[in-house]
């Protein structure tokens, strides 16, 4: 037996977003985001985005050329700090903003991969935060109801892959790529290296191609992913 | 940094235990690591994945993929660890902290923080501040005892939005350690060169002073 092949062009990936999809973007800062996928979508230019990602990169960087290119209705993230232009179009309501804890929406993601509708928490309780959510009570505790986030496209950054979508993230690379692995419809990773089957040992596999839809390889890196020189 | 201000951040130092697992907040909180000792025992964790954080390293030796939460370029020390986000959470939310050190915009005497959101001025999220303000064991506060405009940042309760409901257990300011005791604020140290009455006068709610002689720092 043969594992299958899901090697892709950048455009044949990314062509698979549609308007008014919601798009996953792994990444926490720069390590782990896909800065070419994110190139990618903005020359397709698929419009009235759902984007959920940690934060929005900083300006002229990843999320913000989504921004830029007006593609982006909604951004479901936990903090815009290093975004000037994110804070901006938020406060001018070009764009509209839901802020969540970040355990949470690591969390919620990570439920809406593993197949269920969400799970319950205490996170926020007596803070704005918790508004508009359905309180529970469970013994002699109160907790929020917090649901399930799937999307219908998932964009990730790996260091290495193999041909069928096996994955491994380097170092702070990894933050949400691995959960966002499981919880889209398509699923399609960005890897600094493609190998052949086998040349990533089973044991140094972070997420199994199982998950990933579409694995196509980056040429030499843009500057976006190099050390930011503030 | 001022010298007050350094000496604030040397004593917050004093806080950590060796054993501990311990979570450095953006800003002062950071540059409590500059005051331990290379081979001091703790933990350092950051909410983007890594237990066990290094030096803080210059441009031209940073790792494109080893950052902080706050953006710095951090390194690895023998028996470090990667996870992702949402273990990087499961640790918070189920108590493996032993020590958060937070910045705050405003501290209420019952404990409560304020420290990610002015409304109108400054909005840019909650990141995973909220999760550590309620979760870690013990959350202790590093912020200068005024703001910019002189005004008390320790009051009786806070005007601006929460991040978490009666977490505070310890404030370490330019002027003095104070904790927060069911009674309300209680003075613990005072700094080098500040009297009691500049500490009672920039504190915005009662000031609780122990009879006994207090350490200065």
């Amino acid at each position: 037996m043969k594992l299958p092949d899901k090697q892709c062009s950048l455009q044949d990936a990314i062509a698979h977003v549609k308007d008014g999809d919601t798009v996953m973007l792994g990444g926490f800062g720069v390590p782990g985001t896909p800065f070419t996928l994110i190139h990618a979508l903005v020359q397709h230019g698929a419009r009235n985005l759902t984007i959920v990602k940690n934060d929005a990169n900083e300006p002229d960087m990843g999320v913000d050329h989504l921004l830029q290119s007006g593609l982006v209705a909604r951004l479901i993230t936990t903090h815009l700090g290093l975004n000037a232009h994110a804070i901006e179009l938020m406060n001018t309501g070009q764009i509209d903003v839901e802020f969540n804890a970040q355990g949470i929406l690591a969390e919620r993601i990570r439920a809406g991969g593993a197949g269920l509708g969400g799970f319950l928490s205490d996170i926020g309780i007596g803070t704005e935060l918790a508004e508009g959510k359905q309180i529970i009570e469970q013994g002699d505790k109160t907790f929020l109801v917090e649901p399930a986030l799937r999307a219908d496209v998932a964009l990730l950054h790996a260091d290495r892959a193999d041909s069928f979508g096996n994955l491994a993230y380097v170092a702070t690379a990894r933050n949400f790529n691995p959960l966002m692995a499981m919880a889209a419809d398509c699923v399609i990773a960005e890897a600094e290296a493609v190998l052949p089957l086998g040349a990533l040992a089973a044991d140094d596999i972070h997420t199994t191609g199982v998950f990933v839809d579409h694995v196509t390889e980056l040429g030499a890196l843009s500057k976006e992913y190099a050390v930011v020189q503030r | 940094m001022s010298n007050a201000k350094e000496r604030m951040v040397a004593r917050a130092a004093r806080e950590l235990r060796p054993g501990m697992v311990v979570n450095l907040g953006i800003g002062l909180p950071t540059k409590v690591v500059n005051h331990l000792p290379a081979d001091f025992p703790v933990c350092l964790h950051t909410e983007n994945g890594l237990t066990g954080i290094g030096p803080t390293l210059p441009a031209d030796q940073a790792s494109r993929n080893l950052i902080d939460a706050g953006g710095a370029y951090v390194s690895t020390i023998p028996g470090s660890a990667f996870f992702d986000s949402a273990t990087s959470f499961a640790l918070v939310r189920s108590g493996r902290l032993d020590l958060t050190m937070l910045g705050a915009f405003e501290v209420a005497a019952n404990g409560d923080l304020a420290n990610w959101k002015i409304p109108g001025k400054f909005s840019p999220g909650v990141g995973g501040g909220i999760e550590l303000a309620q979760k870690a064991r013990r959350v202790a506060v590093l912020t200068t005892h005024t703001d910019r405009a002189g005004n008390p940042k320790l009051k009786k309760a806070c005007s601006l939005p929460l991040t978490a409901k009666g977490c505070v257990a310890r404030v370490f300011t330019d002027m003095a350690v104070i904790d927060i005791a069911p009674e309300g604020f209680t003075l613990v140290e005072t700094a080098q060169g500040v009297s009691l009455a500049e500490i009672i006068e920039a504190t915005g709610d009662v000031l609780h002073v122990p009879d006994t002689e207090l350490p200065n720092f």
